[in-house]
């Protein structure tokens, strides 16, 4: 760093979102588990305003927007600081993004419940909720770009150049997929105006790209910064990063069709969605190499940090999941498995090991550092998270492998005269028991969550559990609030 | 390396970085997208397709409203098994009215694309209202609420009028008639005067009283004329044959 005066970073900020990711988190999985119960047990469906398919764009827009997307902010904001060297440009809209993405998620949430949705799956929101969040993403763009203008480091930091990526390019998706006609202006109802093939080739150009750069380039921004720095590595490869950086984001765009196999969509375009889709699997591997490799000489650390092993657990599903989904978009594979559960069990491989695990690491790095602890109230409890929740994601995923692969083979069995095996209702019966398990997986990936916030809650108090030894293996001593307010101020 | 030490420049300069990434982002989506709109041989015409009328497209956002889309389909691959299951399969004109597409992405309950006719209105009223009636393993829902709830159409013709700005070929006749045929639809022609309705949207229009309540319009009577509706505007008898992969 070449000034000389210290930098005061913004981190209220960050504190901010931080607890808006734990608060959404705990609410998108919670809804999450009741919607799983309600395949279980469908009396739990209440007329009209919690039934299945109004809760269930909640809980995707809870967890991918208001969870994955508020610890996409706190993380991006406490990174550009600190790779720039400056402080967060213009506190004031810094907070207006804070106050304003929880506004669009409010008003999102009541819209489902209420029964306003555009229909196009991840971008339910109607007209008035997506022109608030441009104005919101807007602002969000304006506060990273300007920091990033005004850095004292001449060189961008890696994480910067995802994060800048998904910004930019979930701007384009947002505003691509969500031309709207309102039907007035005082209404909330809107009409699409691509309609049939064209309305479904451009939303699942925007719902793969809402995987590919904000669950994907966003929190690959974040896994940059933070794998190093808790391994205390450099990044592995920088050539790695350049080559998986650019071929990711250039082929990811492409992948969309495949959600469209076998349908109405012009069969060049299914193809194209294919082949790329395939390709995807190499840049997909080098971020995951790429983070994997940065744990080279400090491969002991996997063994005694349980923060790092939230990191590397979700590199490993992050590895899966990117295998599965170009698998998946085989056009024959594909042929079993659309429609079935097994596309639901790949996304949560993705979405709970991925981008919980990541985000978990992350915050177990972050929250001490950001109230000034030297370290989370009991590492142990990360353990107990660490393992609660994976048994869940396993059984959330085998549960819907073996139900999907399942219910896609009943669909398609013949007996000897031609005629077909079974009824649709004789497949929904056979999944029953994969719902519950699929319920009971979800309940443990929540319950570790809950775990979390209460490990966070102590954090932030200052306290220290019994036995919780620092780096040197010496006890470590509670602080209070007192303390940690006079050594800041000192 | 020569063309790291050229990455370099883009390393240090946030505005080029920015740039290149909208560049290529920007180029797969135009590949794929843009041609759709230019090609006539994306959709192909067919007999038959008509814009919903008034009480069926009161459906539709019912169908929308509720996420209905969620757990049906409303396309049929040309794989073997779905078209002895369901029917034809889709073709791309048959959806081209949609605004949005109503294809779905998951089959936690059967496709629906071909689901008109397939039951009496008074099943799919029972199974509305309790689907473990008529099907005791179903787990979908129930929509008793809908059977009370009476519909609003005094804006209807607003949204034929959106419909038409964005290409659906709603005429100026169509708009100025539409609360009148949405109530003459539902009234059926015992009671009302079904010749307007019937000139507009053909003679196969579907005109009853769907929930069986002839005190009241309700969403029931329009999300079953949408349900009713679905796959029967194509006559698949006088499409030449193609065989399924």
């Amino acid at each position: 760093m070449t000034s000389k005066e210290p930098v005061i970073y913004n981190d209220d900020i960050v504190k901010f979102f931080t607890i808006a990711t734990c608060f959404w988190g705990v609410v998108g999985m919670l809804a999450g588990v009741f919607i799983a119960l309600q395949m279980v047990f469908p009396d739990l469906n209440i007329e009209p305003y919690l039934s299945f398919g109004r809760l269930r764009p909640l809980h995707t827009s809870a967890v991918i927007f208001a969870f994955g997307g508020n610890a996409l902010f706190a993380t991006s904001y406490y990174i550009v600081q600190r790779t720039c060297g400056v402080r967060l440009w213009n506190d004031q809209l810094s907070f207006f993004t804070f106050w304003g993405y929880q506004l669009f998620i409010v008003i999102a949430a009541l819209g489902y419940v209420l029964g306003v949705t555009q229909g196009k799956e991840y971008a339910e929101p109607e007209w008035y909720a997506d022109l608030w969040l441009t104005v919101v993403w807007v602002a969000y763009l304006a506060v990273f770009f300007m920091t990033i203008v005004k850095r004292k480091e001449p060189h961008l930091y890696v994480a910067n150049w995802f994060f800048l990526s998904f910004i930019l390019t979930t701007a384009v998706l947002h505003i691509g997929n969500n031309l709207v006609i309102p039907v007035e202006f005082l209404g909330a109802k809107s009409y699409s105006v691509p309609g049939g093939v064209q309305s479904a080739m451009i939303q699942w150009w925007y719902g793969h790209n809402a995987v590919g750069f904000f669950l994907t380039t966003g929190f690959l921004g974040m896994m940059y910064y933070f794998i190093p720095k808790r391994a205390e590595r450099p990044v592995y490869s920088y050539r790695l990063s350049i080559v998986h950086f650019w071929s990711l984001i250039f082929i990811y765009i492409w992948a969309g069709p495949h959600h469209l196999h076998y349908t109405a969509l012009p069969e060049w375009a299914q193809t194209l969605g294919m082949t790329f889709s395939i390709m995807l699997w190499m840049p997909s591997w080098g971020g995951m190499i790429n983070g994997m490799m940065t744990l080279s000489g400090a491969w002991d650390k996997l063994r005694k940090d349980p923060v790092i092993q939230f990191m590397v657990v979700a590199l490993a599903f992050y590895g899966m999941a990117t295998f599965e989904g170009p698998l998946l978009s085989i056009r024959t594979v594909n042929a079993l498995s659309h429609y079935t559960d097994w596309t639901i069990g790949h996304v949560h491989a993705g979405a709970l090991g991925w981008n919980g695990f990541i985000t978990f690491g992350c915050l177990y790095y972050l929250v001490p550092k950001l109230w000034g602890r030297e370290e989370v109230y009991s590492l142990k409890l990360v353990s107990v998270h660490l393992w609660i929740a994976t048994l869940g994601i396993v059984l959330y995923i085998s549960a819907m492998w073996v139900s999907g692969i399942m219910q896609g083979l009943m669909w398609r069995s013949y007996d000897d005269m031609g005629f077909l095996n079974y009824s649709f209702v004789e497949t929904v019966m056979a999944m029953k028991p994969f719902y519950a398990i699929r319920a009971l997986g979800g309940t443990l990936f929540l319950a570790g969550s809950i775990i979390m916030c209460y490990n966070f809650y102590r954090t932030i108090r200052g306290d220290v559990a019994p036995n919780e030894v620092d780096k040197e293996g010496n006890p470590r001593q509670a602080v209070s609030a007192a303390q940690t307010r006079k050594a800041v101020a000192s | 390396m020569s063309w790291m030490d050229r990455h370099v420049f883009l390393e240090r300069n946030s505005l080029a970085l920015m740039i290149g990434i909208v560049v290529v982002v920007l180029i797969g989506g135009i590949i794929e997208v843009v041609p759709l709109f230019r090609q006539e041989t994306v959709i192909e015409p067919v007999e038959g397709m008509r814009p919903y009328t008034p009480l069926e497209l009161t459906g539709y956002n019912i169908y929308i409203r509720e996420g209905c889309y969620n757990c049906h389909s409303q396309h049929i691959r040309p794989l073997r098994d779905e078209v002895t299951r369901y029917g034809h399969y889709s073709l791309a004109a048959e959806s081209m009215y949609d605004h949005p597409f109503q294809w779905g992405s998951k089959r936690t309950g059967p496709d629906l694309s071909r689901v008109g006719g397939k039951y009496s209105d008074a099943w799919q009223v029972a199974h509305m209202i309790e689907p473990r009636d008529v099907v005791p393993e179903s787990i979908m829902p129930s929509y008793e609420f809908m059977m009370k709830k009476g519909v609003n159409f005094h804006k209807i013709d607003k949204h034929l009028k959106a419909l038409r700005r964005i290409g659906v070929p709603y005429s100026e006749d169509m708009i100025k008639n539409a609360k009148n045929d949405l109530k003459v639809q539902a009234y059926g022609s015992d009671r009302a005067d079904t010749s307007g309705l019937e000139e507009r949207y053909g003679e196969t229009v579907n005109a009853r009283d769907f929930d069986g309540q002839p005190n009241i319009i309700s969403e029931m009577d329009a999300i079953v004329a949408y349900l009713q509706v679905l796959g029967t505007m194509v006559d698949f008898e006088t499409l030449p044959k193609v065989e399924s992969k």
